[in-house]
């Protein structure tokens, strides 16, 4: 069922007042027609008939807050999600990493952990793993706690399995995690390389320097303003020749930045020119 | 009555009617075309090229952020739903399937009918589920038109059977009358 029409568009901006007064989360620069859509969705799932009961309840539980940034973060994610652009890192950006002594990937936005787990796979499958870093961070506090557990629901396994296939993996993809009845639990060494962390892309600064920045629909729910200053974050966190990585529809061309960025093929991958 | 944007819902069933719009359609067109056709999630998706084969008007598969402009055709990617910013910006969102489909029609029309109001005309084609209905009904109440194929000559009936029975719709139309209609409505568009 579509989302009824609870919260109107101005009452959603004194919500977005209010939280950012009250918590210090900004959500001004979101994108208005998915944000206020998960607003009413809110609204839906928590059965409130008004906006003054969602408000009075943001502002006056903060154990509430948290849920509130579960349901507006949107946390759909799969394993080797859109299996050819994890093709295309195993094929051309991996054997390029493999060339540092140390490799740091920043998995931006990482939600749940499913693609922070596909890329340790990868770096395992292409044995650069022992030398690699994977930073995971989430501005979704008990997403990460999932992340974490790396534990995944059974039923999910079969299109996993498939989609590490299509992406050009060579092993039996259940080799990876044991299975239970209905969760399958993956390696505890796929986590050793991982350092999760909260991090907000609205406001929170640039902490090391990234060979490889994975970045895949986080930023279409950000309005174009901010997506150009996270694409400056991105940069600042980017080595020279490191890569960049977007969602199949996100793309670099509307930023200032992408004239100092090479596309790979038909790929959402960007390479960070030379500028020395 | 000015229309700025057409926006086009279509299922099983919906390809073969897009295509003999697009074929028979002018090429000074004064609104904007946005397709939201069910589709399967493919890495490199065929359908805009294969309907730009069909028309001189340029077809463009929506990417997040893209700019809606008049004379252009768009198709909201396989695997996003599609919602308005405002009458020029696009955005994608990822969130959960509705009526097991993602690009949802519900999410576009009604997304649509918030940012145009009576500047829209909605299109709902062909289909096996119930998507597109609840979207109409918000297009109704913002004052936006309503075309709905002729369920009897649809190759699959149920979607717009179901829009039928539960929407106020203005006309139903055809495969072979609906570009003549469009052509019409360009002709008597002013924008």
């Amino acid at each position: 069922m579509l989302e009824p029409n609870i919260v109107l568009d101005h009452e959603v901006e004194h919500l977005i007042k209010d939280v950012h007064e009250v918590y210090g989360y900004d959500f001004s620069l979101y994108s208005r027609a998915s944000f206020k859509r998960r607003v009413n969705r809110i609204c839906l799932i928590d059965k409130f008939t008004s906006f003054a009961e969602l408000r009075y309840k943001i502002v006056n539980d903060p154990g509430y807050l948290k849920h509130f940034i579960e349901e507006i973060t949107v946390n759909v994610t799969e394993m080797f999600r859109d299996p050819h652009f994890f093709k295309a890192l195993r094929e051309k950006v991996l054997p390029q990493l493999g060339t540092y002594p140390l490799i740091r990937i920043w998995v931006a936005g990482c939600s749940t952990g499913e693609e922070a787990y596909s890329v340790a796979i990868l770096l395992k499958e292409a044995g650069l793993y022992n030398k690699s870093l994977i930073y995971a961070t989430d501005i979704n506090p008990s997403v990460l706690e999932t992340a974490s557990s790396g534990v995944f629901p059974i039923n999910q396994m079969k299109i996993y399995s498939e989609n590490y296939i299509l992406s050009g993996g060579k092993k039996d993809f259940s080799d990876y995690y044991t299975a239970n009845y209905d969760s399958a639990k993956f390696d505890k060494n796929l986590k050793e390389k991982m350092i999760l962390s909260t991090h907000n892309l609205v406001s929170d600064s640039s902490f090391n320097s990234f060979q490889l920045i994975i970045c895949r629909n986080v930023l279409i729910y950000f309005d174009k303003r901010l997506q150009e200053r996270v694409f400056h974050l991105f940069d600042d966190s980017l080595e020279n020749l490191g890569y960049l990585a977007l969602g199949t529809k996100e793309t670099l061309r509307f930023s200032h930045l992408q004239k100092r960025y090479q596309q790979l093929d038909d790929q959402k991958i960007w390479k960070k020119a030379d500028h020395n | 009555m000015e229309t700025e944007l057409v926006i086009i819902g279509g299922s099983a069933g919906s390809l073969q009617v897009i295509i003999e719009l697009i074929r028979n359609l002018d090429t000074d067109l004064n609104f904007s075309i946005v397709l939201v056709v069910h589709r399967k999630a493919q890495s490199v998706s065929i359908l805009p090229s294969l309907l730009q084969q069909y028309s001189k008007i340029e077809v463009i598969e929506i990417e997040d952020k893209t700019e809606i402009e008049i004379n252009k055709i768009y198709i909201a990617p396989a695997d996003y739903h599609m919602l308005f910013d405002d009458k020029t910006n696009v955005s994608l969102d990822r969130s959960e399937k509705l009526h097991f489909s993602r690009p949802s029609i519900d999410i576009a029309f009604s997304s649509a009918a918030e940012v145009f109001g009576d500047k829209l005309l909605a299109v709902l084609l062909s289909g096996a589920n119930s998507d597109g209905v609840e979207g109409l009904q918000q297009i109704k109440k913002n004052g936006g038109k309503i075309w709905i194929q002729n369920p009897d000559t649809a190759q699959v009936d149920y979607m717009p059977r179901q829009a039928v029975e539960r929407v106020r719709f203005n006309q139903l139309i055809t495969s072979e009358n609906l570009p003549i209609q469009l052509n019409e409505l360009n002709k008597n568009n002013k924008i």
